[in-house]
């Protein structure tokens, strides 16, 4: 029983991982629709950028405001560049220029910082918290109960942004109804740019997050692929959705991967998030907390 | 600047497939260099390359090539894929004056989609540390060249180190050891010996097997702790190297008795991993270091003149690098070797090549006068045994550097070989191929 709350504590943490990525793709789908397929460039090249920069010398603070300038930069840019020429456009042609979009991001990191991985240290370390251990012989990381902190943080502030400021509220606006927010003279560009601007900040957090767990290195990227399960499980548009569907799928795809892999040659658990995804699709297309589409015909 | 110009050609690279050729010579030995420089390997496969031509421009600038012939390459990007892999090696294959030399794939998915095409174009197929261990029967695969040691030789290795540490094969019994693995068929090469291994000395075996990438192994170490294994052995590669490390640590298994296979046992592999890869061992048929002369004979005559490969020159010496380097001198020697038959100051043929390779005799005297004594183990293939040598040794990283603990450690070749030879004769079988006879190669 102790190794079954081991591995379910576990697998929650690590869906807090995922939903850590998951978010920056909310956020930009739920002002934009926009589908954005480069959020793991994003958060390999914020991550990068600010190891790289402390690596130079840079004192902590300041590495960190510079790479959130950066990061907002690829934002503003990503809005000027790529999506204003395409409003209007069909979605799939938009979600079709982040693809591109995630190429360009991951040559010019490289490009820019080269491709050899660092390591990052935030003071914390990833080790199990002895108290739990031997009182409990269960093995919780430090690091693990940061990184849940930080997301939760995270979630509140947004929840904040979107609720009480006038830019949220201007968000939500253009969310619920592009046309509607137009009418009312809300400036889709500027809203679409803020909304980039915050997504490049969300994987400025995960990158660090990631980055510590795994080293900054090129395989950032593949970050994304842990989000796509938990958004399709969550809804693409709840920011509570992304939160709870980490949690699920993290939890789930331990639990499998601990007590049926065995079974089954092991290895499972990147494939088993998918297949809970879609049992979810099947029964909910709109994820648990996506929004019912109901067209009149 | 110099970055951005270097990272610019890389780009082009991509778009082009390679990035132009040395000047061109009056009498050359054509080199293809299809390797990786961007995504997620080329942390490896940029090192590797860098080692590689840097030595080969070495022997270019210090010794005027070999007897006169001088190396040209041209870079291919792979991107560790084997459609690209198999891409460039149509491209490569027939440029310079004779053909490429041989081919370097630096992946097992590239090696075992070029093992035919390279016996009918009659090209060798190095694969130094990686691919098909079978092809390491020389009979069933003559263009095949699995050179220095193998992942069974080096299975065997493991299990002889870590029988040293347990106080010989006898304490071996009763023993856990879990294979964490990438699973791949890179990953799941040691398998079979690891089991037949168990069975001879009684140590209790399980296969952890670990999805690409590898970036998220919790499961898998929680296991770990449930089944508190007295050893870990890592089959990993990329990010998965770092986590693996950084997961042992979470989970409080101690690093110094984790043991990486060769590809999990570089810089790029435990730099990430930041204080927790402190303790952390693997095996090598190469080791680091920069003071080596064969190493200091390029300072000296290739970056001296600002003509080395690599940006940053802190990886120079590296274990990337330093692999790079012995794959380059073993192409020299094949080369040097080729043209002892077939005539000195003649570019060779990759059938000429394929003779050269197969009558390779770097003995310790030879390697000192290469400047590599320590830096790799003697070689000497033969027409039956294309692998050569089959040794390895541990290292293991004090936080900062890698540092050797063990000398050159033979692998079980009583256990080994007879696996290869039924291998390579289920593979001749399938393919109707009549192995030779090498009592009649000369």
């Amino acid at each position: 029983m102790t190794f079954f709350i081991e591995v379910l504590a576990g697998g929650l943490l690590a869906g807090v991982m995922y939903s850590l990525v998951a978010l920056g793709f909310v956020l930009i789908y739920k002002a934009s629709g926009v589908f954005n397929f480069a959020q793991g460039a994003m958060v390999f090249l914020a991550a990068l950028t600010f190891v790289s920069l402390l690596e130079m010398g840079w004192n902590f603070w300041l590495a960190l405001l510079v790479t959130l300038v950066v990061m907002v930069g690829v934002g503003v840019l990503t809005e000027r560049i790529v999506l204003r020429p395409l409003v209007n456009q069909p979605p799939i042609t938009l979600f079709m220029a982040t693809i591109g979009l995630t190429f360009v991001l991951e040559g010019l990191s490289q490009m820019v910082w080269g491709s050899q991985p660092h390591g990052l240290e935030l003071g914390i370390a990833d080790v199990p918290m002895e108290w739990l251990s031997e009182k409990w012989n269960i093995n919780i990381s430090k690091f693990d109960l940061f990184a849940a902190a930080v997301a939760g943080v995270l979630v509140a502030s947004l929840a904040v942004f979107f609720q009480k400021t006038r830019i949220g509220r201007a968000l939500r606006a253009v969310a619920d109804d592009h046309q509607a927010a137009l009418a009312v003279g809300i400036s889709l560009q500027h809203i679409w740019a803020i909304v980039w601007a915050v997504a490049g900040f969300v994987a400025l957090v995960a990158g660090m997050m990631w980055g510590v767990r795994n080293g900054v290195q090129y395989a950032l990227t593949f970050t994304a692929l842990k989000a796509l399960p938990v958004l399709i499980l969550g809804g693409f548009e709840s920011v509570p959705g992304a939160i709870i569907g980490g949690l699920i799928i993290g939890a789930s795809e331990k639990v499998a991967e601990v007590y049926l892999g065995p079974y089954v040659g092991g290895g499972i658990e990147s494939w088993f998030a998918y297949v809970i995804a879609l049992v979810f699709l099947l029964v909910r297309p709109q994820g648990l907390f996506g929004e019912k589409i109901i067209d009149r015909v | 600047m110099k970055r951005t110009t270097l990272a610019l050609a890389s780009v082009a690279l991509l778009a082009a497939g390679y990035t132009g050729t040395a000047s061109a010579q009056a009498k050359e030995q054509f080199v293809p260099a299809n390797g990786y420089w961007v995504g997620p390997y080329a942390p490896g496969g940029s090192g590797i390359f860098g080692g590689f031509l840097d030595y080969l421009k070495m022997i270019n600038a210090r010794d005027g090539g070999v007897n006169g012939v001088k190396f040209t390459w041209e870079k291919c990007e792979t991107e560790y894929n084997n459609a690209r892999g198999v891409e460039c090696y149509e491209r490569s294959k027939k440029k310079g004056p004779t053909g490429a030399t041989m081919i370097h794939p630096l992946s097992t998915g590239i090696t075992y989609s070029l093992i035919e095409k390279g016996t009918a174009d009659k090209i060798p197929i190095v694969s130094i540390g990686y691919g098909r261990t079978s092809a390491a029967d020389g009979r069933v695969f003559p263009y095949v060249f699995p050179l220095i040691t193998t992942y069974w030789s080096q299975a065997t290795a493991m299990i002889k180190f870590i029988a040293s540490k347990e106080g010989g094969t006898a304490k071996l019994k009763g023993k856990k050891i879990v294979l964490v693995y990438h699973d791949s068929a890179y990953g799941k090469e040691p398998h079979a010996v690891l089991q037949k291994m168990a069975e001879q000395y009684g140590y209790e075996l399980t296969l952890l097997a670990v999805p690409h990438p590898g970036n998220e192994q919790q499961s898998q170490w929680l296991q770990i702790r449930q089944i508190k294994p007295n050893w870990v052995i890592l089959w990993g590669w990329g990010v998965m190297n770092p986590t693996a490390i950084k997961a042992a640590a979470k989970i409080g298994f101690p690093r110094n008795k984790m043991i990486g296979v060769w590809w999990s046992g570089a810089e790029e592999d435990v730099i990430p991993a930041g204080s927790a890869a402190k303790g952390y061992m693997a095996a090598g048929f190469n080791i680091s270091g920069a003071n080596f002369p064969v190493i200091q004979d390029i300072k000296k005559n290739v970056y001296a003149k600002g003509e080395g490969e690599m940006e940053d020159q802190s990886r120079i010496g590296s274990i990337f690098y330093n692999r790079g380097v012995v794959f380059a001198i073993v192409t020299v020697e094949a080369v040097r070797k080729a043209q002892e038959k077939y005539g000195k100051g003649q570019s060779m043929t990759g059938e000429q090549v394929r003779w050269g390779l197969e009558n390779l005799d770097i003995s310790e005297a030879y390697l000192k006068k290469l400047g590599a004594t320590g830096f790799m183990q003697p070689l000497k293939v033969s027409c039956l045994d294309h692998e050569g040598g089959g040794q390895v040794k541990f290292q293991q990283w004090d936080g900062t550097k890698w540092n050797v603990i063990t000398d050159w450690i033979t692998a079980d070749k009583a256990l080994v070989r007879p696996m290869i030879e039924e291998d390579a004769a289920k593979y001749a079988k399938e393919k109707g191929i009549t192995p030779r006879d090498c009592s009649k190669e000369s």
